[in-house]
């Protein structure tokens, strides 16, 4: 078994919470979503894509996002709802640039099927619009090496992951999540450093995710 | 009344932590609750459970309640109604008792707290005494179709608050405040929601004179025409075609509602040829509805609106499959084929309810789904979370909180 590395700084678990605020606006039908999607702060688009892995945290594989819902169950829309959830988020390193894809595939999918135009939402069934305040603190936990950041790992809301992972890369805007940059700046192991941000983590439940993790660090640690 | 500590096993330790890290951010505030009573109805029912709790987090949580006299809860039951889009007659008059009875509440009320937390419009006018304090009012009902008149009235105050919260998306509208959703929640110790021992269960059939001997599906409400206790009994006739099955229809005393009188006498009617069919009247039994619950094999809310319906969370909650209708809060609770399933009509549910009896596999893996996002979003250390990081937000206007 390798000798453990200290790491050069500690690692500081944080936790994100977060509250849902609405914006009354609401969307009836494919023209309008389009519309809404282009005009709506970047946070109700981090809601929209990101609120199903939190919310839905149990279901597996790869829970849709709110607008592929939408437009399959709603408007029976199987063909968008499929190109829309299959969008890579992961892809995508800013709210920005993943709202103009989300445009770019309802417009390009209205140019070929204009019918798709005429289909409207029931009352009470309209898309409505929602924003996701996050509310990011510090908790107790600190790892100084690989082995105490699995042990936290394993014990850690799912909050946390989900903000190391998800919403910091993303909404944060750090170029890669979290735990990839302490392993590989402050631990040193690029290898697993990457191994880690090569992970989709949008196709796994956030327990799943943990349990990768930590099989891919313990491998690691028992080397 | 539970302690904290009894909820770690349900949801684990962690979110209890995150509990006590929110309310360490609040140390030093006073929060006070104000409402129209302090017994009865759902808001009086969440504050009872909930203030304690906040106070053993550390939050200095206190509860008033305004005072009125009967024309006022008249007119404010009026209000309520046409909130509720039914039609009714208002007028000057109304306006003027409400508006005479919130005089002396704002003459009486002391409003101390740092955070006054306003629920349901009976004490909204309250906000005129505002000073430096923050203010926020707390919707419970359903709004999405609400009478103008009554809402233009209660927008002049509602403009006034810092924030509002409501309990569903479809209730929102624009508004020149801050407005967020926080749905309402089941507390899974409460004797309604509480693990019970299978010997209490079947002593509760024993006692109705229901066998286990063919699939249960129930339906837990008021007898009431917006619950659509016939549409039940309808469905379930086209279901017992094909598969030999019995309904509960179980539900609270209607002596008091002239209009429930008549929508009980009806079902009675429809139920009379079927042995199969039990209608049980169940005066605040929720011993007796946990247990009906649990030895259902389908649970249905066939409703035609609904401010949120609570009973759905309490019937995933138990694990079982649920079939309801796609509206006002009940889409929140249940995403359609995932964690149970959403119908429009009468020939929805009935194909839904055969649907699942003819898969207990499939059944199952909905209700398991259904317990699980009632583990995560419906639970009350939910509800509390909520509400401290709405407090949390009166003080950091940002989307993204740095605590």
């Amino acid at each position: 078994m390798a000798e453990i590395v200290k790491a050069k700084e500690p690692f500081r678990f944080h936790t994100r919470l977060h509250l849902t605020e609405l914006t009354g606006l609401r969307a009836i039908n494919l023209s309008q979503l389009a519309e809404l999607i282009r005009e709506v702060p970047g946070s109700s688009i981090y809601h929209h894509t990101h609120r199903f892995l939190q919310q839905h945290q149990y279901l597996s594989p790869e829970p849709p996002n709110d607008f592929a819902y939408w437009v399959t169950e709603i408007l029976g829309e199987d063909e968008l709802g499929e190109r829309l959830s299959s969008i890579d988020t992961i892809n995508y390193s800013t709210i920005r640039l993943l709202r103009d894809r989300i445009i770019e595939t309802i417009e390009e999918y209205l140019e070929n099927n204009p019918l798709a135009k005429m289909k409207f939402a029931r009352e009470g069934e309209e898309f409505y619009f929602i924003k996701s305040v996050s509310f990011i603190l510090p908790t107790d936990y600190t790892a100084n090496d690989l082995r105490e950041f699995t042990d936290i790992l394993k014990k850690v809301t799912i909050d946390s992951i989900y903000f190391h992972i998800f919403e910091s890369r993303l909404r944060l805007e750090k170029n890669d999540n979290d735990f990839s940059n302490w392993i590989g700046n402050s631990v040193g192991n690029k290898s697993l450093a990457e191994k880690i941000s090569k992970l989709d983590p949008y196709t796994h439940t956030l327990e799943g995710l943990r349990g990768n993790l930590v099989y891919m660090l313990e491998r690691e640690l028992s080397r | 009344m539970a302690k904290l500590e009894e909820y770690i096993p349900i949801v684990g330790q962690s979110i209890i932590d995150d509990l006590k890290l929110l309310a360490k951010r609040l140390e030093g505030k006073v929060v006070q609750h104000i409402n129209s009573t302090a017994v009865g109805g759902g808001v009086a029912e969440i504050l009872t459970r909930a203030v304690p709790l906040l106070n053993e987090l550390g939050l200095n949580t206190k509860w008033d309640v305004i005072k009125g006299g009967e024309q006022f809860f008249e007119v404010t039951k009026k209000f309520h109604n046409a909130l509720h889009g039914r039609i009714e007659e208002i007028g000057q008059r109304d306006f003027d008792i409400f508006m005479g009875a919130s005089a002396e509440n704002i003459k009486g009320v002391d409003t101390y707290g740092d955070i006054v937390f306003v629920h349901d419009p009976q004490p909204i006018a309250l906000i005129n005494k505002r000073a430096e304090n923050k203010w926020l009012w707390r919707c419970h009902i359903d709004v999405s179709n609400p009478n103008q008149k009554v809402w233009k009235f209660l927008m002049d105050f509602i403009v006034k608050y810092d924030s509002a919260v409501f309990s569903a998306p479809s209730f929102s509208r624009r508004l020149p405040i801050r407005q967020f959703l926080i749905s309402p929640s089941i507390d899974p110790l409460s004797d309604k929601n509480k693990e019970l021992p299978q010997e209490l269960v079947d002593s509760v059939l024993r006692k109705y004179e229901i066998k286990k001997d063919k699939p249960i599906i129930t339906q837990i409400s008021r007898f009431d025409r917006l619950k659509d206790p016939v549409g039940v009994i309808q469905a379930y006739l086209q279901v017992k075609k094909y598969i030999d099955c019995q309904l509960i229809l179980a539900g609270g005393s209607a002596s008091d509602d002239p209009e429930g009188v008549q929508v009980l006498a009806e079902v009675k009617e429809k139920s009379r040829q079927d042995k199969d069919i039990h209608i049980l009247l169940l005066p605040q039994n929720d011993i007796e509805v946990n247990a009906l619950q649990r030895s259902s094999d389908v649970i249905i809310q066939k409703s035609i609106r609904e401010g949120f319906g609570l009973t759905v969370s309490e019937a995933l909650w138990k694990a079982k499959p649920v079939v309801a209708s796609n509206v006002g809060g009940i889409p929140l609770q249940i995403k359609h084929k995932y964690s149970g399933l959403l119908c429009h009509s009468i020939d929805g549910a009935a194909f839904a309810i055969k649907q699942l009896l003819n898969s207990p596999a499939y059944a199952r893996k909905l209700g398991e789904n259904g317990r699980e996002n009632i583990r995560n979003n419906f639970l009350l250390t939910r509800h509390l979370k909520e509400y401290m990081l709405l407090f949390l937000s009166l003080y950091h206007p940002e989307d993204v909180v740095q605590l």
